[in-house]
């Protein structure tokens, strides 16, 4: 017989695609359903950031960051306030502490949630997506009654917290521990051993531990490959050295390793804030939530209208802004997605010379061609799915 | 804290002698600038050897400075999630020397040096594909250059008698407005739109 015509295909994945969580756009070529190579073209959700950042002060800086990965946008805050608390040298006082865990961790729950019950979704059930996202509601009401706002909150500000969290609503997020966790274990049950489920996951986009560190892998894809790192726990920040909680970690390194770690992250993180709940309701966790230093954390409204220093300080602070010591730091958090850092080069003035922000799923997305290479075309949307990707944070 | 980092810098020092032009430990990070040349070995000895570890790449950017005869900074991350230590690397570049890639020793800085090269414009040599990343297709500049204005040269927008989307010089509708409030209380160095008449001579009436 002669030989076969051979003939490969260019397909465009995307960019509107519902399985490429958002506007991506993968060129995938193909040797009948076998994928021989795939080149991600990113950039179509680029706003320009870091420039945007460039311009402005230190405390209008922080609602870009709400818009990288608008999923858990507090962690994203975090990040950038770490960093230039860490220039400025002013410490966090307690309770702001605690909040801000309090707040990551609600930030973890919601893009875990999203992130499992859509990647699910991706491979053929669709029931997930609606009990998850009726719990990521329930979570996002905890945004908008703390900050205002369901999504793009403000609130971690550069020495502590935007406004205190009244006693009710640290109740009600009590409230929802253990509710959240009945839902969580009913997840599991219909997801973890569904047969087609792990007919798709299972020993898919596989990666070995040395491999992902190279390909500059972090957070939940580095635990389901093996390694015990948290910056929670390895270089921990805020109150994390306080409270109890265990890294869950796996040893695949496949897609269903990566779900697996994520379902048990969550149950980790009901019960962070279960001591945050505690803490703050305690004696010691009451106090300010913010530096007390007036010359960086601007004054309360009320103290504003009384006080003539505190008006100065309003005024400076809201127009000016404030001066940060020249010198450049990196501070990282462990986002929900991985490694969230920010790089901060600041020239002494009040707005920041550079601010290069260091996505968790820019780095993720690269390996799309080292991880697709020899996988079915079907699995491209599983192995996509499976690093957690979101546009906002990787095209910044 | 910074007493490991010094005790790191000097073993790096040892193995790599005369590599190091300048070396700093400040916010308990260490920072250490090398010659272009040397940041493939410098990587790859700070990967393989066990003393270090540095195997985790966590990011590769750029960072102008006009002034300066060699504008650019190329500013590596790394983690050694064995030391639980972070390492800061810098090189100096301008527009038109090249600096060796490291992605075929930590494949990771693939991306980030495309974007480097993409915002930039700093340029590498040895990577396997130095393609524009986060900008336009057919975009044309470096847009994180200090010299390259917020607002741009180009604008898109669909024509419906074209039934394609254009690209037109930017148009703006309100001249840029810069919030210099670098100091209120000492004012604008430049004069506020309606306030040319207040320095003049006061008025004898």
């Amino acid at each position: 017989m002669a030989e076969a015509q051979v003939r490969s295909f260019n397909i465009n994945f995307g960019p509107q695609h519902p399985a490429a969580h958002g506007v991506l756009r993968l060129v995938v070529e193909l040797d009948g359903e076998v994928v021989e190579r795939v080149d991600p073209h990113i950039g179509l959700l680029h706003r320009g950031t870091e420039k945007l950042i460039e311009q402005k002060t230190y405390l209008q800086a922080v609602p870009y960051f709400d818009r990288l990965d608008y999923v858990a946008p507090m962690n994203q805050e975090h990040a950038f306030a770490l960093a230039v608390e860490k220039l400025v040298g002013i410490e966090v006082p307690k309770r702001a502490q605690l909040i801000r865990v309090l707040y990551s961790e609600i930030g973890r729950l919601l893009s875990h949630l999203l992130n499992v019950t859509t990647y699910v979704m991706d491979i053929g059930a669709l029931t997930p997506p609606l009990w998850g996202f009726e719990e990521r509601e329930k979570l996002m009401i905890f945004y908008e009654r703390v900050s205002g706002s369901r999504m793009h909150a403000a609130y971690f500000r550069p020495g502590g917290v935007h406004q205190d969290m009244p006693q009710a609503l640290v109740d009600d997020v009590g409230a929802f521990c253990d509710p959240f966790l009945k839902q969580l274990d009913d997840l599991d049950r219909l997801v973890s051993e569904n047969r087609i489920v792990k007919q798709r996951m299972a020993d898919i986009g596989v990666i070995t531990l040395e491999q992902a560190w190279r390909w500059g892998f972090s957070g939940t894809l580095v635990r389901s490959a093996g390694a015990a790192w948290d910056l929670r726990r390895a270089q921990p920040y805020e109150c994390y050295s306080e409270l109890e909680f265990d890294i869950p970690i796996a040893h695949h390194g496949d897609c269903y390793d990566r779900y697996l770690v994520r379902m048990e992250e969550m149950r980790q993180s009901v019960r962070i804030m279960r001591q945050c709940v505690e803490r703050l309701s305690s004696a010691a966790g009451r106090g300010p939530i913010a530096s007390t230093d007036g010359k960086v954390v601007p004054p309360k409204r009320g103290e504003m209208k009384r006080s003539m220093e505190a008006l100065i300080h309003h005024f400076k602070l809201y127009t000016e802004g404030y001066r940060v010591p020249e010198g450049e730091v990196y501070a990282a958090v462990e986002a929900p997605k991985g490694e969230f850092g920010v790089y901060l080069v600041s020239d002494g003035t009040n707005k920041p010379y550079r601010c290069k922000i260091r996505a968790p799923g820019f780095a993720h997305l690269q390996s799309m061609d080292f991880l697709c290479r020899g996988h079915m075309l079907a699995d491209v949307s599983a192995i996509l799915g499976s690093l957690d990707i979101v546009f906002g944070e990787v095209d910044r | 804290m910074d007493e490991t980092l010094s005790q790191l810098l000097e073993t790096i020092a040892a193995a790599k002698p005369g590599v190091i032009v300048a070396s700093k430990i400040a916010y308990g990070e260490l920072t250490v600038t090398v010659p272009g040349a040397e940041i493939v070995g410098l990587v790859t000895l700070l990967r393989d050897d066990p003393r270090f570890g540095f195997v985790s790449l966590i990011d590769v950017c750029g960072v102008d400075y006009p002034e300066r005869e060699k504008r650019f900074d190329v500013v590596y991350h790394l983690l050694s999630p064995t030391r639980n230590a972070r390492i800061r690397l810098k090189v100096e570049t301008d527009e038109f020397t090249p600096v060796p890639s490291i992605t075929g020793v930590l494949e990771g800085a693939d991306w980030f040096e495309r974007e480097a090269y993409d915002l930039y414009g700093i340029l590498f040599t040895g990577h396997p594909d130095l393609r524009r990343l986060l900008t336009d297709y057919g975009f044309e500049g470096h847009p994180l250059r200090k010299d390259f204005p917020l607002t741009g040269y180009v604008e898109v927008r669909y024509d419906d008698e074209q039934k394609r989307v254009v690209y037109e010089p930017v148009r703006l509708n309100q001249e840029f407005r810069d919030f210099d409030f670098l100091s209120p209380w000492e004012g604008t160095d430049y004069v506020l739109p309606g306030d040319e008449k207040a320095k003049s001579e006061p008025k004898a009436n």
